[in-house]
């Protein structure tokens, strides 16, 4: 094996191998990790740090490969979003309101990862309460992305919600991250920030303490720096689990066993919908790109219609909110996360509350959700959402009978700055425009870096699959992978010396 | 239900008769040991936040997985109400803020729940039944409690009956009078206890009855509704409705309109008072709870809980009638408890139904009145008052002899047999013994001889000394026979 010069700069798999064959140890590796992180602070991808967390679990797993006892995440070093509940680890989704929150439990998915001997370095910065696409809506404040324009010192977002852990995942401060995605809070910053991000089939991994946000749609997945990285953590993430009565038993393939068989002979749908007016050249010619790759590479392309397409974004905006208001009415100040003080009584408990907890994006939604959900709007707004929701999953069932998967940008552009978008919140929400139809299908989808744009700014396609269809969307994103030859690493101007 | 109406429920107006119209929504704690969405215990009087899961505390999260055994227990009561058991049914949100509220939701089912129509038979005095019509049954989690005497500023909150799975039972407006909607409540207690289902508690809230109350001339169209909450018991049920109806009668009879809003029936008062209009209501934003998939109940599984359903109080009353041939109102009264009725047949086995129902209310049930004690507290079983009844069908002991005995085994148990043979409670029936207490008895009375020859009616005086000079145990047909013959009386019969 061919392997780099720091191990800071394996791949998750090559790590794992190395770990296994004592080439390094997972308490040298994750305390590279653990200065590496102290060092990205410019970068703020952090919320909360676990240094002394993670040098236990790393002697562990030593003192488990030494037995020969070895999992098989063993000694691998991960940042976790900070959605996940993380036993005794304050865990906040971003939101003040749940500033000094420390769950007494474990959720079911990090439960997987530490079972399977992986380290947590520590929580992941976010868009509160998963809501956001640039990570700006964090109560702890942006996350840069490692990426800059050519010849440029502005500071770019790393996309979001899983702003903290793409930026972790890119600029080398873990071997992987998990992630959530309802909309697009994976694939989205993965593409921003020249990561490998899949969220998998809806009901695919247990959604089991996992701050909520919008229960039909979330979903949670790996980000990687490689598709075979993103097969190895999704194999240990994914799962049924009798906690979460929307995940579904069914057994979890060895996603990395047909990695490598291309795509010669796979018919790859290209649908026409996806080609927007107005969006940059650059995306239309990696899409473009992409699918020529599939051609050379063997594969059948097929043209696609997904004819609901247009109505995709403005249901995902009514379906979304409608659950998050109700989800989040929890965090009321009365049993745990921030009680203002000095109230005279409950409602005014409520208010102040929430006034004070919520920022102003998870309070437009959850005053959106309300309003959609109220009497007299209910018809108008939700249920014609939801049979939006209904023609669209019709779209792609129809489509898949006559593709394998189906290819499309993941993004309408790249990294924006920081501040650009901020005040026109539906130019922000555009940037969902085709991540959500897999959420609101259920689907799974992988982003993939495949080029850079006019400035230099990391690019991604997007390979979204037939439900439960996991291995041959990562087989296609190999394929992407290898073809595209994506090498090309953000210089470290955040690193302090 | 508007065509012909009985006179006797109308109430009468200042210019004219008024019919009242009754519809319930009924909440049945689901007996279960486990809660509704979370696993967590229900066990009722426990410390405050003992019965407290993480989901029951809506901790960021944690979502709710259906305990079947709950749902079992719906599909039961519903069979039990003759109901359509629905296939699919959908568990919803219905938000709002409130401290005990956790989740600022409940989960409950609004339009497809899992019971659908069916019907329950009411009980009157005179024989009389009506039909109630069951609009729907449905499955949804209790809130916890708000404490707000614990502390003079603050409020405290217990979640152990958070997340506590209830059946909402909501009947058509079928009722019409304060008899019928107390009668209904009662019989729909008595099923959901013969099905085990729910305990019935009124005092502990596990049978929670609000009650919809409008008024209208006989004939016309339904009236505007109020609906009365808190009503806790079958008297203030019956207190409220009549309360209620003559409220309303009157605010239309001087003019005034009934305006749709919950009120709340206050039992110091024997009154009710307004709560919140309509439109104060909340606007509960009811939509599917997307933790949940939809309820599939598959055919095979309602069969088999079918098969496994008691006796019902309807089929048990028919059935006593009919095996038994004592009348409805006795049945009807036995059939109210499962206890009792079990009880009774216990009691019954082998000896007259007519002479088992009496021994039932006047020795048994009367001793238990006066205690304050339910037949299921009853210090002496059925198989040894059954024992005592056919000692007195045998002629081994007389009537009074009986009650002394069920007085002996009430307070010191023992087996009848022995007792009567211990203690020589055997009727005596040899005519010597019988006839020498006669001679005593005529020896020290002469005055009483000489005035039975002009007054017969003197007669049951003899009986009655006869029977104290053989310490109640002389057979009594014997004594009278015997004195008979002695004083020279007409064999009446």
């Amino acid at each position: 094996m061919d392997l780099p010069a720091s191990p800071l700069e394996f791949t998750l798999a090559e790590a794992r191998d190395a770990l296994r064959s004592k080439a390094i140890s997972a308490s040298e590796l994750t305390a590279g990790f653990t200065k590496a992180i102290a060092a990205a602070r410019p970068l703020n991808a952090f919320i909360t740090e676990t240094s002394d967390r993670a040098a236990d679990m790393a002697a562990q797993s030593d003192r488990r490969i030494a037995s020969g006892d070895a999992r098989a995440l063993e000694g691998v070093p991960l940042a976790i979003k900070d959605l996940f509940c993380t036993k005794d680890v304050r865990t906040t989704a971003g939101s003040r309101i749940l500033e000094n929150f420390v769950p007494p439990y474990e959720s079911t998915v990090t439960e997987n990862l530490w079972n399977a001997g992986a380290v947590m370095l520590g929580k992941t910065n976010m868009d509160e309460f998963a809501m956001g696409s640039s990570n700006e809506n964090s109560w702890f404040k942006p996350v840069a992305n490692p990426w800059r324009p050519r010849n440029s010192n502005r500071t770019m977002v790393p996309g979001g919600s899983s702003g903290g852990s793409a930026a972790a995942v890119a600029a080398q401060l873990c071997l992987g991250a998990t992630g959530t995605d309802t909309g697009g809070s994976i694939r989205q910053p993965a593409a921003l920030s020249g990561i490998v991000g899949m969220k998998p089939t809806y009901g695919r991994c247990s959604r089991w303490g996992i701050v909520a946000f919008a229960s039909s749609l979330d979903q949670a997945g790996p980000m990687t720096r490689t598709v075979r990285d993103a097969a190895i953590l999704l194999g240990t993430m994914a799962g049924f689990d009798p906690k979460d009565s929307t995940s579904v038993e069914k057994d979890v393939p060895d996603y990395e066993r047909d990695l490598e068989n291309g795509v010669a002979g796979l018919r790859i749908g290209v649908p026409r919908e996806y080609r927007l007016e107005g969006a940059p050249a650059d995306i239309d010619a990696l899409w473009s790109k992409g699918v020529a790759w599939m051609r050379d590479q063997g594969a059948e392309i097929v043209d696609i219609t997904l004819p609901h397409t247009k109505y995709a974004l403005p249901a995902y905006y009514i379906v979304a909110p409608a659950e998050a208001s109700s989800n989040l009415a929890r965090y009321d100040g009365v049993r745990y996360g921030r009680r203002a003080e000095g109230v005279m009584d409950i409602t005014e408990l409520y208010e102040r509350s929430r006034a004070e907890g919520f920022g102003a994006e998870v309070q437009r939604r959850v005053l959106i959700g309300t309003y959609v959900l109220s009497a007299g709007y209910y018809d108008a707004y939700y249920v014609r959402a939801q049979k939006v929701r209904t023609m669209i999953a019709r779209d792609f069932a129809q489509a898949f009978q006559r593709c394998d998967a189906i290819l499309t940008p993941a993004t309408p552009g790249p990294a924006f700055a920081v501040g650009e978008k901020t005040a026109d919140p539906i130019a922000m929400y555009l940037n969902d425009v085709f991540t959500v139809t897999a959420n609101l299908a259920g689907l799974p989808a992988i982003s993939v870096p495949a080029g850079l744009s006019a400035d230099d700014l990391p690019l991604g396609l997007q390979v979204i699959g037939k439900a439960f269809d996991e291995a041959t969307v990562l087989r296609v994103g190999r394929a992407i992978e290898r073809a595209a030859g994506f090498v090309v690493q953000p210089s470290p101007w955040w690193r302090l010396s | 239900m508007s065509g012909a109406v009985e006179r006797a429920k109308l109430i009468r107006g200042k210019d004219g008769d008024w019919e009242v119209v009754i519809g319930m929504e009924v909440h049945a704690q689901v007996l279960s040991h486990a809660k509704l969405f979370s696993g967590a215990s229900t066990l009722f009087g426990s410390e405050p936040n003992t019965q407290v899961s993480f989901v029951d505390a809506a901790m960021p999260g944690m979502l709710p997985v259906i305990n079947r055994f709950c749902v079992e227990q719906a599909i039961r009561t519903g069979l039990g109400l003759k109901a359509r058991i629905n296939h699919v049914s959908i568990f919803d949100r219905k938000n709002y803020f409130y401290p005990d509220l956790p989740a600022g939701y409940q989960i409950s089912q609004y339009k497809h729940p899992i019971v659908g129509e069916g019907e329950v038979l009411l009980d009157l005095p005179g024989g009389r039944t009506v039909r109630v019509g069951i609009e729907r049954l449905h499955l949804e989690q209790d809130a916890g409690k708000s404490l707000h005497d614990q502390h003079p500023d603050l409020s405290y909150v217990d979640l152990n009956r958070s997340g506590v799975a209830l059946m909402e039972i909501v009947s058509k407006p079928d009722m019409r009078s304060s008899d019928e909607a107390s009668a209904f409540v009662k019989k729909l207690r008595a099923i959901v206890r013969y099905l085990g289902t729910c305990d019935g508690n009124m005092e502990e809230g596990s049978l929670r009855a609000d009650v919809n109350v409008s008024v209208r001339r006989p004939g016309a169209p339904l009236g505007t509704r109020c609906e009365i909450k808190n009503v806790n018991s079958m008297r203030f049920i019956a207190q409220a409705v009549e309360y209620e109806a003559r409220r309303q009668i009157a605010v239309i009879e001087d003019g005034g309109t009934i305006r749709q809003e919950t009120r709340l029936f206050d039992p110091r008062a024997g009154e009710t008072r307004s709560m919140r209009s309509k439109e104060e209501a909340h606007d509960y934003r009811y939509f599917p709870d997307p933790d949940l998939l939809p309820l599939v109940i598959e055919q095979p599984w309602i069969d088999t809980i079918a098969t496994s359903l008691p006796e019902l109080p309807d089929d048990k009353k028919a059935r006593l009638m009919q095996e038994h041939g004592i009348s409805a109102y006795d049945a009807g009264v036995l059939v109210t408890e499962r206890e009792l009725a079990d009880y009774y047949e216990e009691l019954a086995r082998d000896v007259d139904s007519k002479s088992a129902v009496n021994w039932l209310n006047n020795e048994i049930l009367g001793r238990l009145n006066r205690a304050g004690q339910s037949i299921g507290e009853c210090p002496v079983s059925a198989q040894v008052n059954n024992t005592i009844l056919k000692l007195m069908a045998e002629g081994t002991i007389s009537g009074k002899i009986a009650k002394d005995l069920l007085d002996v085994v009430w307070n010191e148990g023992g087996d009848p047999r022995a007792i009567v043979t211990e203690r020589g409670l055997t009727q005596v029936t040899d005519t010597s013994a019988i006839e020498q207490a006669i001679e005593r008895v005529i020896a020290a009375h002469p005055d009483k001889v000489e005035e039975i020859k002009h007054k017969p009616k003197l007669a049951g005086w003899f009986v009655g000394q006869v029977m104290k000079e053989t310490g109640g145990k002389a057979n009594p047909q014997a004594v009278n026979a015997l004195l008979k013959e002695r004083l020279e009386l007409p064999a009446d019969g």
